[in-house]
């Protein structure tokens, strides 16, 4: 029913429900937090707080793999949203009684924690022949000159495309390394030959729209997020962001995710999240292509979701070095890919009898990392729960830019002032792909 | 005795005064606290007083046509509302065949959450939902009703879903307030000859001021309020003051800016009751 019935309704409700939770959310989270904190401080095992696979489903299929592929510790999985994960780890190492024995989070979590973690660069020696790339063990010092975590597992966003739309493809245009400028001419003429706009965005109230701005059409257009925010490449980007909407679909502000919209035939070509794509090509894999995005006059700009484990201060490194060295073998991560669809950081031949739409997206990622003119973005770092509103900031330039027509200087303007306004609060460094200096608040240029 | 006469002049708290003491505690704690804490939040930084959030607030794009959108649709809604719950009331009060059952059946979105309301219309205005589909059997073709394209259609879905679920409050208030009048005063207007429009104009519609002011009243808060009708119709395409003050407190984790949205919220339901008891104020009552 749901499959034939609007998804609108059916996205909407969820979002009530959630709101409708939320004036008991005060007493969920202080019993949950009260809970976790409780059984990481008992029953012997060893405890493992994380940020991921917060779903229940993706919890199980989790502790599924701890059980069978991590042998020698007893390890209790824990997930929880990423404020309360703060505060138990940061009141745990400031009351000196750590009951936590490791911990995993995306790198915008653990940066923050820098100074509650051990540092981990003889762990990080022994498995320096992992495969892990040299760009993620930069990351993983956190901006400092020590390894601060080990990464863990990795995602991105690609661009999935319904091969009937390759039809409309400019000439001389290679779909795997299509420039921004060859993405719109596809759009445009694909609206004109079908009679209708085919390419869509995760524009609804809980699509990842802002990362494609954050991570994707600004480092592509200027090189940076933050310290390029509003100069002329800026405005540029932003006025080809205009012209790309307006050969959208315009239902696009209700899709939470493409694959829906996408395995319905409503749209034949998107760019997300890997997680939020992987049910597209499911009923015909062979119908469907998966391309890295495209890239701008500073290069093919991308956003790299890497989550990594941390050992904290006073927790036991022996045995946590012992879990982390059974979930980096390669045939763990393997499994990670398979059950909870995010890619593995070390060297692991990715076996031909996965589901074919993960092999697709593998296939993309790789080569969206390896292209030549690659330039790396990370999700905003150390923001905290100021995350959402540095997000609205992105979503605002395209509500007011792209549906309501402003001109992006003016707008841009106006934002600027306002994002400054937020990292003066938080006193935050910059992040990738603007240069990184310790210490000093980031400045919106 | 002597202690006694001494400690008489002390103040003894009088019986009144303890009998309405607990509501004043249940008040203190449960209104003035969490009321003067919220005003705090929105004015209060961790510098000291400031106005920053305020500031937030009124540079978020967001915040004009939230104002614009609730001030205008309390503006489209109440006089239909008002219009149509007297009309309801004139009805039963003809006292037609089977008059309990409209009354229960006109009463029943009373019993309605909003959000259950939102969803219900939902599925009528949906890109898909019924409307559209009658539409297309009809050949008229689709319209995207809910799309941030059309704003007027968009509005209107929100007018008649919120009028559908609104409309039964007043109706009940303006009906309790019709019992409440004797029926002399309209057998003598009709004895005299006056007319239907007449009788409505100048008996019926005086007496029921004092009914009318209180659904008005009640009305406008409720309506300065609305917010799961909107949001479960069109997200956040059609943002509403309310609707803005959760955005803020769950999507983007400001509580701060959320307690100076909400106080925007309270400052203009006051003003609004305020008017209104100005404006209806009853002179014959307080000439007496």
């Amino acid at each position: 029913m749901t499959e034939s019935f609007f998804t609108k309704a059916i996205s909407r409700r969820q979002a009530l429900q959630i709101g409708a939770g939320v004036t008991v959310a005060p007493f969920l989270i202080g019993s949950l937090s009260g809970c976790s904190g409780a059984s990481t401080s008992g029953g012997g095992a060893f405890s493992f707080l994380s940020t991921q696979f917060t779903p229940v489903e993706e919890k199980q299929r989790f502790e599924k793999i701890l059980g069978s592929r991590v042998k020698d510790v007893k390890v209790s999985y824990n997930s929880m949203a990423v404020g309360d994960f703060t505060t138990q780890v940061t009141s745990q190492v400031k009351a000196g009684k750590v009951s936590i024995g490791m911990v995993g989070g995306l790198h915008g979590d653990l940066a923050p924690l820098a100074a509650n973690l051990q540092d981990l660069d003889s762990l990080a020696k022994e498995m320096s022949g992992a495969g892990i790339g040299d760009d993620l063990w930069k990351l993983a010092k956190l901006g400092g000159s020590t390894t601060k975590y080990i990464p863990w597992m990795q995602a991105t966003y690609v661009v999935a495309v319904h091969k009937s739309a390759l039809a409309w493809l400019p000439s001389g245009a290679d779909v795997k390394k299509l420039t921004y400028e060859q993405y719109l001419d596809w759009a445009i003429a694909a609206k004109k030959a079908a009679g209708k706009p085919v390419f869509g965005f995760p524009a609804g109230s809980k699509g990842l729209y802002h990362r494609f701005f954050q991570g994707f059409l600004l480092p592509s257009f200027t090189g940076g997020q933050i310290t390029t925010f509003s100069s002329p490449e800026a405005v540029t980007a932003w006025t080809y962001m205009q012209h790309l909407w307006a050969n959208m679909n315009p239902a696009s502000t209700n899709y939470d995710n493409l694959q829906e919209p996408l395995a319905r035939g409503e749209i034949l070509v998107g760019w997300d999240h890997v997680a939020r794509l992987v049910d597209a090509p499911k009923a015909k894999p062979g119908d469907w292509l998966m391309v890295p995005a495209p890239s701008g006059p500073k290069g093919l700009g991308y956003m790299l979701v890497v989550a990594g484990f941390g050992v904290l201060k006073g927790a036991d490194l022996a045995k946590a070095s012992t879990v982390i060295k059974a979930l980096s073998q390669p045939a763990t991560q393997i499994e990670v890919l398979r059950q909870n669809a995010f890619f593995p950081v070390v060297k692991a031949t990715i076996p031909t009898d996965l589901p074919p739409a993960v092999l697709l997206e593998a296939d993309a990622a790789a080569s969206q990392r390896a292209s030549s003119n690659a330039l790396l973005s990370l999700p905003p770092v150390g923001l905290g729960t100021k995350d959402g509103e540095v997000s609205q900031v992105f979503k605002d330039c395209f509500t007011q830019i792209c549906k309501e027509g402003k001109a992006p200087a003016v707008v841009l303007g106006q934002q600027a002032k306002i994002l400054q306004g937020i990292l003066d609060e938080v006193k935050v460094p910059c992040w990738a792909p603007d240069p990184v200096t310790a210490g000093e608040t980031c400045k919106v240029g | 005795m002597a202690a006694d006469t001494r400690q008489r002049p002390k103040r003894r708290l009088s019986p009144a005064f303890l009998l309405i003491l607990p509501s004043i505690i249940f008040m203190l704690l449960l209104f003035a606290w969490p009321m003067v804490s919220g005003v705090l939040q929105a004015v209060r930084s961790p510098d000291g007083f400031s106005m920053i959030y305020i500031n937030r607030m009124l540079a978020d794009p967001g915040f004009w046509a939230a104002v614009r959108n609730t001030l205008l649709l309390i503006v489209v809604l109440l006089p239909l509302q008002f219009l149509l719950a007297l009309v309801m009331a004139l009805l039963l009060q003809a006292k037609p065949k089977g008059q309990g059952i409209y009354f229960y059946l006109w009463a029943v979105p009373l019993g309605v959450s909003d959000l259950a309301a939102g969803l219900v219309w939902l599925s009528i205005f949906a890109d898909r939902g019924y409307l559209n589909s009658v539409m297309d059997t009809l050949g008229i073709g689709p319209v995207s009703w809910l799309s941030y394209q059309n704003y007027g259609s968009m509005f209107l879905a929100v007018v008649i879903a919120e009028l559908w679920r609104a409309t039964s409050l007043v109706m009940v208030i303006v009906v309790s307030g019709m019992q409440g009048i004797p029926k002399d005063y309209d057998e003598a207007a009709n004895v005299f000859g006056a007319t239907y429009l007449q009788r409505l104009r100048h008996v019926w519609l005086p007496l029921l001021k004092p009914s009318l002011q209180v659904a008005l009243i009640l009305r406008t808060i409720l309506a300065f309020q609305t917010f799961a009708v909107a949001w479960a119709l069109t997200g956040q395409d059609f943002q509403v003051l309310v609707g803005e003050t959760y955005r803020w407190y769950t999507a983007l984790q400001n509580p701060n800016v959320a307690s100076a949205l909400a106080l925007v919220v309270m400052a203009l339901s006051m003003l609004a009751a305020v008017v209104y008891l100005r404006v209806l104020r009853d002179d014959t009552g307080s000439g007496k």
